[in-house]
């Protein structure tokens, strides 16, 4: 079974999101993503300075099986990408949830939170 | 096409051993165990064992078999020693493939021919449609035999740990006949679609659970994993072997895919012969090239290949090489740019410049 941390929100399209009290959040995909992908091999990341619309795509997370769009959870502002990704892809199959974070951004409308999924609502559609 | 997938005799061990499975030629198939690139260092560096069981097998004989078969192949099928095996393409009258296939030559007058999965129906009934006069029968056997290939520089160290079968006289291409774990009946076969070392190995389907647990367990200790499809792909795209449907299809010859060599211009007939000719000697309208990019980025099938803002081919395989640690691909390529040094692939809007190699990636 697939790790769906408590503390994270999610979409239906695999990504996770954690929002900080100073209105940043961090970016990244599921657990249950990266098992499907398989060994990931490349993460295409936008620049700082990017903004993405909720449901744009953000950026592309490539496998030795295919390339899968990322999607953003919310409207935002890209304050960094994680650099770590360039040299180490393979932190997506290791630390969905930690070390292969993909952007942090600013959050440009904190009322689209509540359109996305707690942990339970997304453990439900796997 | 029957709308329900089949299973091989060894669908219930790749669940058991965490097998990913998909459909595939219109079977359940696992695409990998542990991970792609895992599996695919694996038999570089000790063994892979695969189940290749959706492959199809054809059994031709009589007094005219190996007359018929020079007729519907490229290669020469009548100088196979009995004992050998020796690749070869069957040809539609335009020159485009019908399959590509090993040819097992089992007795003067019988051979044992492997099939492609997705294949299989239409070569058997291919076959079967130019009999003609031949004394020859062409026996569907495909639910009759199970195939493991086990590829990999410590196969036969393996392979004898559960055979009583002398391994080492077995030449490239060549095979013998039998027994492996206890099952009796089996071909032993040094051949492979890799680009490593290693054996494939048919075997009476009812047997297959029981061999591939024996040779799994006994391998285990040297390295053995088993290995799925996904790796199987990136291996013999590394090994720039043609998979039917990407580097050689009924619109793609084997002139074009470079498989001139497989190509007997000195048999008097055989299906294909002219209109192949024809491409030898005029040059084809295209041809298939092997490439990496310097890149992170995989040119997948369908992307479009470039000469400066000029469309000229497409990719037909991509893969991540896990040799080479960079993307690695095959594509078709309009005559005049094979060998052009300023190619690029589109992906997803961004132009990566293709890197022609002239050598697989492996040997």
């Amino acid at each position: 079974m697939s790790n769906v941390p408590a503390d994270l929100h999610y979409t239906k399209d695999h990504e996770w999101i954690k929002v900080a009290a100073d209105g940043t959040a961090v970016i990244g995909i599921t657990d249950h993503a990266q098992a499907a992908l398989g060994d990931v091999t490349f993460v295409d990341l936008p620049k700082v300075g990017a903004a993405f619309n909720h449901g744009d795509v953000f950026g592309t997370v490539e496998s030795v099986k295919a390339a899968s769009d990322l999607y953003s959870p919310i409207s935002c502002e890209v304050l960094e990408a994680n650099s770590g990704l360039n040299n180490s892809p393979d932190l997506v199959n290791r630390e969905p949830y930690g070390g292969a974070w993909m952007i942090k951004v600013k959050v440009k409308n904190p009322a689209e939170l509540a359109s996305l999924l707690d942990a339970a609502g997304y453990a439900a559609t796997l | 096409m029957s709308d329900t997938l089949s299973r091989t005799p060894l669908f219930a061990l790749h669940v058991e051993l965490g097998g990913r499975i998909v459909p595939f030629a219109g079977w359940e198939m696992p695409v990998q165990y542990t991970g792609i690139i895992e599996e695919h260092m694996a038999v570089r560096k000790t063994a892979g064992l695969f189940d290749v069981s959706h492959m199809g097998e054809a059994r031709v004989r009589g007094r005219d078999a190996a007359k018929f078969l020079d007729g519907i192949m490229t290669n020469e099928m009548s100088t196979i020693k009995v004992g050998m095996a020796r690749y070869t393409v069957m040809c539609q009258p335009d020159g485009g493939c019908v399959d590509d296939l090993i040819v097992y030559r089992l007795a003067e007058e019988e051979f044992l021919i492997c099939l492609n999965a997705s294949n299989a129906p239409k070569d058997i009934a291919w076959m079967r449609a130019h009999l003609g006069s031949h004394q020859v029968e062409v026996l569907d056997e495909c639910a009759a035999w199970a195939q493991l290939a086990l590829q990999g520089p410590l196969a036969e160290q393996i392979l004898a740990l559960v055979t009583s079968t002398p391994l080492a006289s077995i030449k490239r291409f060549g095979f013998v006949l039998g027994e492996v774990a206890g099952a009796t009946g089996c071909i032993i076969s040094r051949t492979g679609y890799t680009g490593s070392l290693g054996f494939e190995i048919y075997l009476p389907a009812a047997s297959a659970e029981k061999v591939a647990r024996a040779l799994l367990t006994s391998g285990k200790p040297h390295g053995l994993v088993p290995a799925g499809l996904g790796a199987r792909d990136s291996l013999r795209l590394e090994a720039n072997y043609p998979l039917y449907g990407h580097e050689i299809s009924e619109r793609i010859s084997p002139i074009q895919a470079g498989l001139g060599w497989t190509v007997k211009f000195a048999k008097p007939a055989f299906i294909g012969r002219e209109a192949l000719h024809r491409q030898a000697q005029g040059g084809p309208t295209s041809s298939v090239v092997l490439f990496s990019l310097d890149d992170r980025r995989i040119a997948r099938q369908g992307a479009v290949v470039y000469s400066g803002e000029t469309p000229v081919g497409e990719v037909l395989s991509g893969t991540q090489s896990p040799v080479l640690g960079k993307p690695i691909g095959t594509a078709l390529v309009a005559a005049g740019h094979a060998s052009s040094a300023s190619l690029t692939v589109d992906i997803r809007g961004n132009r990566i410049p293709l890197h022609l190699a002239t050598e697989p990636f492996v040997k």
